[in-house]
């Protein structure tokens, strides 16, 4: 009876623990995705191995998202010729939301849209904004939380240790 | 036959309060409703700032709104 219901008792409290996601660390492979453009084609993660990867999780309504853009245009800008390639997710609900905040902060990399969220899930995305530096194998080598005038100048080293391995 | 009606909704009120465990708080990239200015505690931040500072005057009295100055005691 003693052991029932203690047996009992720690089912109760297994009901009231949530599931956590688990987290995704440097070093561990690049949970993949398919999510379309604006114009409508299909980006996988798989077709952009051999290229450095910079994923970048933003939506309409983040603050930091909007000046993150200017520096990873530069970004593209810089290194686009040399093997980086930038992919934006948008997380909007609204595909309307993340048009209208293009059209005040253009994008010159590639934009995708995931409205479930199924791919900022996969990548433990725990700030907005949040990019992902990928290497050529499709192995994560960098996490940046938020977005700092300040930091992109470090990330911009690791993309070009990524993008001339010397 | 009441203890054990008693026992009967005690039991059904537990797990109905566990279901309550499998609400998860909105994930980082879901909060797009929240950070509408109509979600915010004050949607107009001037206006806000305008009766703080009213309010401070008037009562002699500062802080009590969110994050003040260095901790020094001054206003």
């Amino acid at each position: 009876m003693k052991t029932l219901r203690s047996s009992l008792f720690a089912l109760v409290c297994a009901a009231f623990v949530s599931a956590n996601a688990a987290a995704l660390d440097v070093g561990e492979p690049a949970p993949s995705f398919a999510l379309p453009t604006t114009a409508g084609d299909t980006v996988r993660l798989e077709q952009l191995r051999g290229k450095a990867v910079y994923v970048d999780f933003w939506a309409s309504w983040c603050g930091p998202c909007r000046r993150s853009f200017p520096w990873m245009n530069e970004m593209q800008r810089r290194y686009g010729s040399q093997g980086l390639a930038i992919v934006a997710v948008n997380v909007d609900k609204k595909r309307d939301d993340a048009a209208r905040f293009l059209g005040e902060v253009p994008a010159e990399f590639t934009v995708v849209y995931d409205p479930p969220g199924a791919t900022p899930a996969a990548y433990a995305v725990k700030a907005m904004p949040s990019s992902f530096l990928i290497d050529a194998r499709g192995t994560v080598v960098a996490i940046e939380r938020g977005f700092r005038e300040e930091s992109g100048a470090a990330l911009e080293q690791r993309i070009r240790a990524l993008v001339s391995p010397r | 036959m009441r203890l054990l009606l008693a026992r009967v909704l005690g039991i059904i009120a537990l797990i109905a309060l566990a279901a309550c465990a499998a609400f998860a708080p909105p994930q980082p990239w879901e909060k797009g409703d929240l950070a509408k200015r109509e979600m915010q505690f004050d949607p107009d931040p001037l206006d806000a700032k305008s009766t703080t500072h009213i309010y401070t005057s008037k009562e002699g009295a500062g802080g009590g709104y969110g994050v003040g100055g260095g901790g020094c005691g001054c206003n």
